[in-house]
């Protein structure tokens, strides 16, 4: 078990590092002189001089690699030219509205999804399980951002109940925070809905098929804990891998639901980063996901073991 | 029912065409397709023609334009125009050209990419280990990211948007073929082939190649719907397509300004294209549930 813990966390390492270098090239491989790039358009000859000079652009590339992941592991990401600030500050400065959006997404999700794909699985075949599947299929075409509107055209302007866009820290009140993730985490969690409900609907029909569940029921056990008890913990491997893989498509939709309505998180610097061709603050930015994501694929892996202790490594 | 007379690739296609999703799917992509060929035919103006004094308009406005003799001449907005007094009913339409083109598009170019780069990983050992590891890192990298990327990188237009599109999609498609040329090198026939001394492209060519056709529909299809997303949430974030070109996500980009007062000018490309991307994944899965005995039983 220790052997394969640390053999698995070993095992990102590569990854990382490639992902590192692909988006140490992506500044390298655009067209023009990298310095003048982060200069911006507005920098005099001296200023891209001073910048070639720090980022060691007259070295070779190799040493310019290790030069620049040096100093991210130092926590240096450089400045970012538009917002004129330490791009690690400015990332700090963000991310409690795309943690407060992505968490709120997954309860949401994971709340609606779990028992809508019970029941279909338990109702095969019925009308309910038709419908139920019907509008996975249809969450699954809707774009997060044709959601985002719909809601707030609905919920917002012709209902009038919850506010159109915007954010409001925790720390100002937890229920105008809540409110106003209301609507984006609904949004975005169409998909996951969608995703985890048909996912948790073929993995419970697999395992009611099983002789443990017959013997449950021969036994006297009740419906209800034959489903919670015997079913949908059998169930749980597949469920979770897929909830943890949803979190790499969430990384996008959150970037979408941002700009639907303006939470000043991450996704939405992304896109400035992306229209002022800011490129320190979108290398650090798509390093951080792909971090985040490779970290949660680990913890997946390790949270079967916990799950089904028949898996061991 | 009896099949001994007709050909199991005949029995397939029945079997495919019978299937409802595959029906219903299909007739509505079709319809699209349909519309995007025939916009200039269904009752539409020069989507890119602006007309100031129409702007921000509700549906089904009426007014006049003058013709090129002077005329003038009445017209009626269906949906309504946009911030530039543009039509919005002829921009949806010609908007169906784009998204296909670019759902198309990128199919084509990840799957061919995919195969090649997936049948070398399967098929060379010396070679599988050193692509594996890079598809993982490309994996790694979230997919709209990845695009938002390599966008920054170019100069937006269509071809660019159609690379970005198709960088995240090929891993997937390697993935896919690797595992297939995996199995089916260990089959027999393919030991039998090798040991009769086939060279290795006719062996690849002739029994491993074919073997990875039905998946690959299936796979090529969901990313055709995949790519009519992203490239619409390119555009609508702003870094797609450039805006003078009428793409669903371009129509819904211009109408966040105005949303709160018109929401129309998001919700009709919006309403367009969930229905596209919905016949296209309804065309996959009953694909999926034909072609693929995989998941034959299982849906």
């Amino acid at each position: 078990m220790a052997s394969y813990l640390l053999r698995r966390i070993l095992a990102t390492i590569p990854v990382m590092l490639l992902v590192a270098i692909f988006i140490f090239l992506l500044l390298r491989l655009t067209p023009g002189d990298p310095a003048a790039i982060i200069a911006g358009d507005y920098a005099n000859d001296a200023q891209i001089a001073e910048i070639r000079e720090k980022l060691g652009l007259d070295e070779p590339l190799f040493t310019q690699f290790f030069y620049w992941l040096g100093n991210i592991f130092q926590g240096d990401f450089g400045e970012s030219f538009f917002y004129k600030k330490q791009v690690g500050e400015l990332i700090a400065s963000r991310i409690e509205p795309t943690l407060s959006l992505s968490l709120m997404t997954i309860v949401l999700t994971v709340m609606i999804a779990v028992p809508l794909g019970t029941l279909a699985a338990y109702r095969q075949g019925s009308w309910t399980d038709r419908i139920i599947m019907g509008f996975s299929v249809l969450g699954f075409s809707l774009p997060v951002f044709v959601i985002g509107y719909a809601l707030i055209w609905l919920f917002s302007l012709e209902l009038g109940w919850l506010p159109v866009q915007g954010y409001q820290r925790i720390s100002d009140g937890v229920g105008g925070w809540f409110i106003r993730l209301l609507l984006p985490s609904l949004a975005l969690a169409v998909v996951f809905v969608a995703f985890i409900a048909r996912m948790t609907r073929t993995s419970v029909l697999e395992v009611l098929g099983e002789d443990y569940i017959r013997t449950a029921r021969a036994k006297g056990q009740t419906e209800r804990k034959v489903l919670m008890r015997h079913a949908l913990r059998n169930a749980a491997v597949p469920i979770v891998t897929v909830i943890g893989l949803s979190f790499a498509i969430l990384i996008g939709g959150v970037v979408v639901t941002e700009s639907v309505f303006t939470l000043p998180g991450l996704g939405l610097l992304t896109v400035e980063a992306v229209l002022a061709r800011d490129y320190p603050t979108i290398q650090a930015v798509i390093l951080l996901f792909s971090l985040v994501y490779v970290v949660i694929n680990l913890l997946i892996d390790l949270s079967y073991t916990v799950l089904d202790p028949r898996i061991r490594y | 029912m009896t099949t001994a007379s007709i050909s199991p690739a005949r029995q397939t296609v029945r079997r495919i065409i019978r299937n409802p999703s595959v029906l219903i799917g299909g007739a509505l992509v079709l319809a699209i397709v349909l519309m995007g060929l025939m916009a200039p035919l269904l009752g539409t103006r020069d989507p890119s023609k602006i007309s100031p004094k129409d702007r921000n308009q509700p549906p089904g406005y009426e007014s006049t334009v003058r013709d090129s003799s002077g005329k003038k001449v009445p017209v009626e907005y269906r949906l309504g125009t946009d911030t530039l007094g543009r039509d919005i009913y002829s921009r949806v339409i010609y908007g169906a050209r784009v998204s296909l083109v670019v759902g198309l598009s990128v199919a084509t170019i990840a799957v061919i990419a995919g195969v090649t780069i997936g049948v070398i990983a399967g098929f060379f050992r010396w070679a599988d280990g050193i692509i594996m590891r890079l598809m993982d890192a490309l994996m790694a990298i979230p997919a709209i990211l990845l695009a938002i990327a390599v966008v920054s990188l170019f100069s937006s237009g269509l071809a660019s948007v159609i690379i970005a599109i198709t960088v995240p999609e090929v891993p997937r498609v390697v993935r896919l073929v690797r595992s297939i040329v995996l199995s089916i090198r260990e089959e027999p026939y393919v030991e039998a082939a090798i040991t009769a001394g086939t060279r290795t492209p006719l062996l690849l060519f002739r029994h491993v190649l074919p073997n990875t056709i039905a998946p690959l529909i299936v796979q090529g299809t969901f990313i055709v719907a995949s790519a009519i997303i992203v490239e619409a949430i390119l555009s609508f974030l702003g870094i797609g397509i450039p805006p003078e070109i009428p793409t669903w996500g371009n129509i819904m980009a211009e109408g966040r300004s105005v949303f709160q007062l018109f929401p129309h000018n998001i919700l009709y490309p919006g309403l367009i294209l969930g229905l596209t991307v919905l016949a296209v994944n309804m065309l996959g899965d009953g694909l999926r549930d034909t072609l693929d005995p995989r998941f034959a039983n299982k849906v």
